[in-house]
Order: C-alpha cells, then structure tokens, then sequence
C-alpha cells in the first residue's frame, strides 16, 4: 500500500511539473462573450500562421475575470499573456506602466481605429490596449408598436418625448412593457445606464475637487425619473435585469424600447432568435438639459502585461486579433453580420457589413457622438462617459448601484438611496486619500 | 405480485415518500432536460417537457473546451487531496482515538475551528504565497489547499470510527510486540474500513466541489471543472441549456460516484453520533 | 503507547493545520494594519487602526453579522427538520427505497455554484423561470424571488443541498436504534406520534448536535450562492460577511481592508465556536 501511495505522489509532482510554461505558449485570458468565443475557434488561423506559437485559453465570465486578471496584475503573478480588458482598467494600468505600450507595424494602421476608441485605450499618448469590439448605447424600439400608437421618434430624441411614446405603447395587458433597461446592481450594471441619464440631467459623479456629487438636485432629479419611469412602464423583476434578462424579453416581444449597448441590436434582429426581428429600429439615446454624455462608450480590448516573457508573440496575436484581416477572416467564417464591431472606421465603409446590419449607421453616430474627455455639463476631473477612470469608482459603483436597486424595488426612497450612496462615495474618496 | 406489496403500492406513507422525492429530484431532473434542448426551447413558456432531444450543447461544450483536461484535474485534485488527507489524518486520530490526553478535546477543537475562516479573508496571503512558491496554477497547490481544508473532518471522522475498536485488541497485539505502523496496519484500518471509506468519499465530493481556490489559483493548466463551469456562466446571449450541458458534464461524475457508495456513506456517515 | 509515539503522529497534522493557520493568519493580521490596496501598490505603508474603522463603520457590517447568523440559523433548524422527516419516512422498507433515497440525497453532490446557477436561471427567474410559470398558470403574482426575497432565496438553496446531508446522518442513526424497545412500544399500544417523541428523537439528539455543528461551521463561510445569484442585494440584504468581505477584497482590491474583514470573521466563528461548538462538542467527545 505505501508504494502505491509513493507511486502516486510521485506521479502528483510529474503532473505538477508539467505545468510550467514552455516558449511559444500564449495564455489569454477572456470574457466568455460571443466574439471571443469565435476569436477562440479561429485561432487555429494564426497558430498555421505563425508555427511555434500555440494559444491557451482562460474563458471567465465577466466578474470572475475582472477579479482574475486584476489580481494577476498587481501581483505580478504572471500567469497570463494577453488580458481581456476594459476602456475603464486600460487607462488606469497604462498610466502605472503595468502594460506594455502597444506599437503595431504599420500594415495595422492604427490611424484606422475610431478616434473615440483609441483615446479611451490610451494613457500619456500611449496605446495600451487594442480594442476587440466597442459599443455605445442607444434606443432600440419596435417600429409596428410605435406606428400603431400614431407616434414616431426622431433620430435625436429629448427624454421628455420618450416618456410620452413610452406610455403609448405600454401595454401589460398583452404582455408588452413599455421600455426595459438595467436594473441590477453593479458599476457595470444599472450604474452605466443611470450615469447617462445623470449625465443628459446635467449631473457629474464629481466636481473638480473630486467632491463626490450625488446629493445635488440634478443626481435626484435623474434617479427619481429613472425609479418613476421603470417602475410605471418596465417589467417585473426590473431590479435585477440585466443585459442577459431584457435580451430575451425584447425577443419574445415584451419589450416596447430597450435602451442599450450597441451591440444588442445583433441579437434583436437575428431571425433565428428573435421574434420581432424584423420590427426594430434605431435612435440616438434621449437627452434632457445637455446633450453631453447621454449615451456611454465600452470597448472590450486585448492587452498584454508588462513582464510577460513572451511580449513579441504576445504583441503578435494582439495585432492580428484586433487587424482589419481578423475581421475580414470572421466575416469569412461567420457572416459579415457577425464581425465584431465599434473599433475600426473601415469596418462602417464596408459595404457588405453595412448591407448585413442595419443598424450601423446608428451605431457608428452613437460611438463618434462620446467623448470621455468631455462627457459632463459641468466640468470633471475624470475621464469616462458611464464611469470616472479611478481605482476607487468600482467600488463607488458598486455601492451607489445597489442603493439605487434598492429604492427602485421600492424599499427605500430616492432621498434616503442618494444619501446612502453619497456617503457611500464619500468614503471610499477618503480612503482613497483624494481630500 | 403479492398481496402485500399490491397493499403497500396504495400506502399513503409510500406515496407521500414517492411525492417528495420526484419534487426533491426535480431541479437535477430540470437541469438534465434543459441540456438536451436548444436554446430557444430552454426559455419557452410554458415550459417544455416533451421535444425533440439534441446532444448539440454537449459538443458544443467538447469544442469549445477541453473537457477532458478539465476532468482530469479534477479527479487528481480530489483523489491526491484525499489520499495526502488520510495519511496525515490517520496517525493523528489513531493518536487521539488510543492515546488521549487531557489536551485531546482541545486541540480537536482547535482544528475544527480552522475551518471557520473564510477563504475570502486569507485570499491575498495563500495567493502570494503559492506564487512565491511558484506553484501557481499548478494541481500540487491546490492538491494541499482541498487536503488542508478537510484534514479536520477528517480527522474527526476518523476518530469517530477508531474509537468504536475495542482497545482490548490493539492490546493484545501489542503485547506480540506488534510496532504502531502494524498496529494501525493489520488491526485498526481493516476493522474501520467502512469508516475509513466514507471518509475518503466525503472528501473527494467535497474537494471536486470546491470553487473558489480553483479558479482562484488556477489559469490554463490546472483548471478543474468548477473552473470550466465559470467559463459558461452568464456570457451575452442564451446560455441556459449550454450551462446545463456543462453541469451536468461537471456535477455527473460525482453524482455516479454517489450513487454507486450511497450504502457506504448511509452506513459511514456517523461522526460518532451513533453509539 | 508511549507519550513520544503519540506525540510523532500527532505531528503531521498539528504542524500542518499550524502553517495552514497561522501563516495566512499572520499574514491577515499583518496586512490589516497595513495600507494595501492593490491598485496603489506605491502607497504600501503601516496605517495602524484605520483599516478597522473602515471596516467597522462600513454601514454594511451590521446588516452583514445579522444576515450570516439568519442564515446559518435557518438553513440548519430547516435541514434538521426535513432530514428527520424524510429518514423517519424511510425507516421502513418499501418497494424501490434504494431510488427514492439515492434521489433524496443527490443534491449533496451537486457544485454550490452549479446550485445557485440552475436555481437563479431555470427556478426563478421571473420572466421564465419554472417558478414564475407556475405562479402564472396558478393565476397568482410573479414573485420576483432574488429581489423581494433575497436570503429566503439563498436559504432555500443551500437548504436543498443541505438537507441530503442531515438525512445521510440521521438514517445512518435510525439504522442502531432499538428495536426491542419499539416492539414493546407497539405491544404497549403507543401511537406512531408517541414513538417519535419519546423514542425517535431522544436517540437523534446526538446525530442533531453532530449536524448542527457542522453545517454551522461550512455555512459561517458562506460565499458561492450569494455570490452567483444576488452580489449581495438587493441594498445589503443578502450580504453575508464573507461577501463582504470578497466585496472589499476583489471588487475593491483592497487587501488591507479584507484582512482586518477576515480577522473580524474569525472573531466572530470563534464567538460562535465557544457558544455553540463547546457545548456541542462537549456531549460528543469523551
């Protein structure tokens, strides 16, 4: 019996032993999101490409991932290659030099990334991150409903107007709610939706002193409209609707307006999974008292750690899974409604994608119309349309995002909610030493 | 059929047993259904219950990833844990069980307290600390992590089990001049072999179930199945039957395993409870 | 057996339950007058108390302390009940006992977050979730489970796992009771109700204690349900304090903060320990 046991403890230390990196291997870390999933299956492409290299994935769901690679990074544990990450991480890492700068050859032409994603990547001047796909925010809404009702929608609407079409084609009776956004707690989440509002209402997350700003008049006048408006036209469970829940509910046809990523509109009018496929049209996100910041600016992009010993290999794949030749590769293999969009210009001047989605033209206006520098009636000391680009916002999302949730299951009021979450904020500035 | 068991199928205890067990059973049977249904059909109201089956979620599941490295993880995760588990908890409950001392509640006391502390709380230390070791995503890190975790359960098990053996033995063997080692060898193992095996099994399931140091601690390479669990959990889009695909490719083997020992753990599990 | 010999096995795992305690725990204690926020690396520095009062003024905490007990509470009075119905339920044979119990105790095997994931999407989802479908066709509301009742949801899954658990260790028990005595029982006319009470039961007091304990010791760490379904929510009310604690660690990267957390809790499971455990572990050992 002990030479058994001996025998397999030894073959536990063989096993261990096998799992240090060998060269030519690249470990990316990703979101478990539909694009990454093709990028996943296609690499098979770059491995042919360039032999020696082969590519490990890590698929992660979206929190899991972000706690993941953010501990890796400021450990330097060094596990990871190329991270998946976000307009919010790629300006603050790059600014401490925990990311490679990113100069690509120039049959990349970086000139030909969208200014808007571009900025949003960078820090110093530098490019940090290579943006995979991006997004905006915008209405989409069911062109047969709002016919019926006699109404229609400009393609710049104010708030005020939307109310109005909203309450004409809320109908609970037959199952159709008249608008559907986020309600779930998280920066990510509700908070993103809500910052626009807030932004469009003429409010800012902080004033110059880094001062957090939610008691003033402008944060309560757009959460008391964003509880009064889903809370009278949206879907049980709003609370904890996120893009996952209201998704399938537009498809099913329960939903009048959705106002949300750009890339949403992909999944509404995929005929294989939408029943109303052929009934949604676009919009600019509404606008109250400012036109600045009413609709939010994300893009999920590839980045790779400083100290990776594998950075050429590692620049290498990030090149060509952000290239004007990746698309093309995907739109080869999957459609050409199928590509990831948002990050390049040459991507809206195709005209087979512009044929494959009618919705690029909405898209492309939303994406050019944000601008993270300017995003605010007021001005900011912070970059960022739907979040301020500090360490301490996720966690002040995080917390005025749940207070929020709360009021607008009706367990508390918006008075008593913004009081929270301004102390909440409060806090963490303190901690954060900004005063 | 006889008379008696043509009385008992219209007992009422048997059909109440009979109605909360399908209700019990439910959501694992739901979570079957849903993996051998498309995607549209997982969120169709009402509810399906009769379609036409497709094992597509399980392929998918087998291209995107590599199950079977997953798998395997797991099973030399949980197995080694266990084995690295029972060497060291052996001695130390043949120890408490036939040697106590005044200090024998304490320290076992002591040792079940250590298992109150959230992971969460000691994250940062057991992370900087595999990676200094250079055991990060490694299986031997997580290896001493599950067997850590459950040393004292199964400690206390085990305790539970030698103390039923009656000393009388171990002292007449002893008086042969048998050492320790033949002691626990020829007369304590062999008369707790029930024990000893519920032990190992409580173990196993729970180190396959753990999630949180093996997604902590792990990228590529030693990634169990809990990890590829996280990778279909909540991307954009439909995922209901894929997850239930992944579920039940992830949960299905200890499930069998379960089934198969399920007369060993209703004799094993008794913590000493049973006089 | 020699005081040497018994020491030597001993040594093994009193050393290595040592590193694995004290090490971590030095290292939170450490970390917990420190200044640590991962993403400020730079500002590493000794900052004495103030990572305590961060702690402890966090207005989640006390909500966090209530819901961690509410949960241990329920889920192990609710376990214990159902897993002494269902073993005194099949205490005696009947046709297909072996499937009816390999069904009862399956949940125990399933992942926690297996678990929380089937339950959050295919149960209660309020749009199509089985348990929303039911409500409807029934003609009632829709409950919006993880937003209206939040810990009741959690509860309910950790319940459903747990309760295999207790029916494992309570059948196991039933298996030695006396059988004689049960017979006189009958002979003397006593009623189902009257063996339970004052039969059935007293010889579960120990398997109870047993149960009782360690469900309390694994759900004081409660983590993956919550985490998987709610984040805590909605407000703080599902927020246990290993999710708080997770919160501050890994959603604000703050390890100095999460390291005085984690001292907190391990107060906190030996406040328990000595109420509850010692007294539990007293009428087991010796």
């Amino acid at each position: 019996m002990k030479n058994k046991i001996k025998y397999l403890l030894s073959l536990v230390v063989t096993f261990a032993a096998f799992g240090s990196v060998s060269a030519g291997e690249l470990t990316v870390a990703t979101v478990n999101n539909g694009h990454m999933i093709v990028m996943q299956e296609l690499t098979k492409h770059f491995e042919e490409d360039n032999p020696g290299i082969t590519v490990n994935w890590v698929t992660l769901d979206e929190g899991t991932l972000r706690q993941r690679v953010t501990t890796d990074i400021t450990t330097k544990g060094g596990q990871f290659d190329i991270m998946t990450i976000g307009m919010y991480e790629a300006p603050i890492w790059g600014a401490k030099d925990w990311l490679e700068v990113l100069d690509f050859d120039s049959s990349y032409d970086v000139d030909d990334i969208l200014p808007a994603m571009r900025g949003g990547l960078s820090a110093n001047g530098n490019l940090y991150a290579a943006p995979f796909y991006g997004e905006s925010s915008m209405i989409m809404y069911r062109k047969d409903l709002v016919a019926n009702a006699g109404m229609s929608i400009p393609d710049n609407p104010t708030w005020g107007h939307i109310v109005d079409v909203v309450d004409a084609i809320h109908d609970p009776d037959n199952g159709v709610y008249g608008i559907c956004v986020r309600g779930k707690p998280g920066w990510g989440e509700n908070m993103a939706f809500i910052t626009t509002v807030a932004n469009s209402f003429g409010a800012r997350w902080f004033d110059e002193n880094w001062k957090p700003q939610l008691d003033t008049a402008a944060w309560h006048h757009a959460v008391s409209f964003y509880v009064d408006l889903l809370s009278t036209y949206g879907p049980p469970g709003s609370e904890a609707n996120s893009w996952n829940q209201i998704m399938p509910l537009f498809n099913e046809g329960k939903c009048g307006m959705w106002i949300d990523a750009t890339i949403s509109a992909s999944f509404l009018t995929n005929p294989e999974i939408s029943k109303v496929h052929d009934q949604v049209a676009y919009a600019q996100s509404p606008v109250a008292v400012t036109n600045r910041g009413a609709n939010w600016l994300w893009a999920w992009a590839l980045a790779v750690p400083a100290g990776t010993q594998q950075k050429d290999d590692a620049i290498k794949f990030v090149q060509w899974a952000t290239s004007k030749e990746y698309i093309e590769l995907v739109a080869e293999n999957k459609g050409w409604g199928n590509i990831p969009t948002g990050t390049r210009t040459s991507t809206y001047e195709n005209q087979n994608f512009l044929n494959a989605a009618n919705f690029a033209d909405a898209e492309l206006k939303a994406i050019l119309s944000a601008n993270p520098e300017n995003s605010t009636q007021d001005p900011t000391p912070y970059v960022g349309v739907q979040f301020a680009a500090i360490p301490e916002f996720q966690a002040i999302g995080q917390a005025v995002g749940q207070h929020i949730s709360e009021a607008l299951a009706g367990q508390t009021t918006v008075e008593k909610a913004l009081a929270a979450a301004q102390k909440a904020a409060d806090r963490e500035m303190k901690k954060g030493g900004y005063y | 059929m006889s008379k008696l068991d043509f009385k008992n199928f219209f007992d009422l205890r048997v059909t109440i047993i009979w109605i909360i067990t399908l209700v019990y059973f439910f959501p694992i049977f739901w979570m079957f259904l849903t993996s051998i249904k498309t995607e549209m059909q997982s969120i169709s109201i009402p509810p399906l219950l009769f379609f036409e089956p497709t094992l597509e979620n399980f392929f998918i599941v087998q291209e995107r990833t590599n199950y079977l490295k997953y798998a395997f993880n797991s099973i030399v995760t949980s197995v080694c844990s266990t084995i690295l588990g029972l060497l060291i908890a052996i001695p130390a409950a043949y120890s408490f069980a036939f040697a106590p001392s005044k200090y024998t509640r304490d320290i076992l006391l002591w040792m079940l307290s250590t298992k109150m502390m959230p992971a969460v709380g000691v994250l940062m230390p057991i992370y900087l600390i595999t990676q200094k070791l250079g055991l990060l995503d490694t299986q031997l890190a997580l290896i001493i992590i599950f067997a850590m975790m459950n040393l004292p359960i199964m400690i206390w098990m085990l305790f539970s089990y030698f103390r039923e053996i009656p000393k009388e033995i171990l002292e007449a063997v002893r008086i042969d001049g048998a050492s320790t080692y033949q002691q626990i060898r020829n007369i304590v193992l062999p008369l707790s072999w029930g024990g000893l095996t519920s032990t190992a099994l409580l173990s196993i399931v729970l180190s396959w179930n753990e999630a949180f140091w093996s997604i902590n601690l792990t990228a590529d390479d030693a990634g169990t199945l809990t990890a590829l669990v996280a990778s279909f959990s909540k991307p954009e889009g439909l995922y209901w039957a894929k997850l239930s695909a992944v579920s039940v490719m992830s949960c299905g083997p200890i499930i069998v395993l379960g089934w198969f020992t399920q007369k060993q753990l209703v004799r094993g599990l008794t913590f000493g409870a049973v006089k | 057996m020699s005081n040497l010999t018994r020491r030597l096995l001993l040594t093994p795992s009193v050393i290595s339950l040592l590193l694995w305690m004290i090490v971590p725990l030095g290292m939170t204690l450490y970390f917990s007058f420190m200044r640590y926020n991962l993403l400020y690396p730079e500002r590493f520095g000794f900052t004495g108390l103030l990572n305590y009062e961060f702690f402890l003024t966090d207005p989640a905490i006390w909500p966090s302390v209530l819901n961690t007990l509410l949960l241990v509470g329920f889920v192990v009075i609710i376990t214990c009940i159902l897993g002494i119905t269902f073993a005194v339920l099949l205490q005696s044979p009947f046709r297909g006992r072996g499937i009816a119990r390999v069904m009862l105790i399956s949940p125990f095997f399933i992942m926690p977050t297996v678990n929380a994931l089937i339950w959050e999407n295919l149960f209660l989802n309020p749009v199509y979730g089985l348990f929303a479908f039911i409500s409807t066709s029934l003609g009632l509301p829709v409950i919006e489970w993880l937003s209206e009742l939040p810990l009741f949801s959690i509860i309910m899954m950790v319940t459903w796992q747990w309760t295999p658990f207790a029916l494992l260790i309570f059948m196991t028990s039933l298996q030695s009771i006396d059988k004689e005595q049960i017979e006189a029982a009958e002979i003397d006319g006593a009623s189902e109700w009257n063996k339970f009470v004052y039969l059935t039961i007293p010889h579960l007091l120990r398997p109870i204690a047993i149960v009782v304990m360690i469900q309390t010791i694994f759900h004081l760490s409660l983590f993956a349900e919550i985490f998987v379904t709610t984040s805590g929510g909605p407000g703080y009310q599902s927020t246990n304090v290993a999710f708080l604690i997770f919160a501050q660690a890994l959603m604000q990267f703050d390890a100095g903060i999460a390291s005085a957390g984690g001292v907190f809790a391990i107060i906190l499971a030996n406040v328990v320990a000595i109420f509850l455990i010692r007294q539990v572990g007293k009428s087991l050992m010796l």
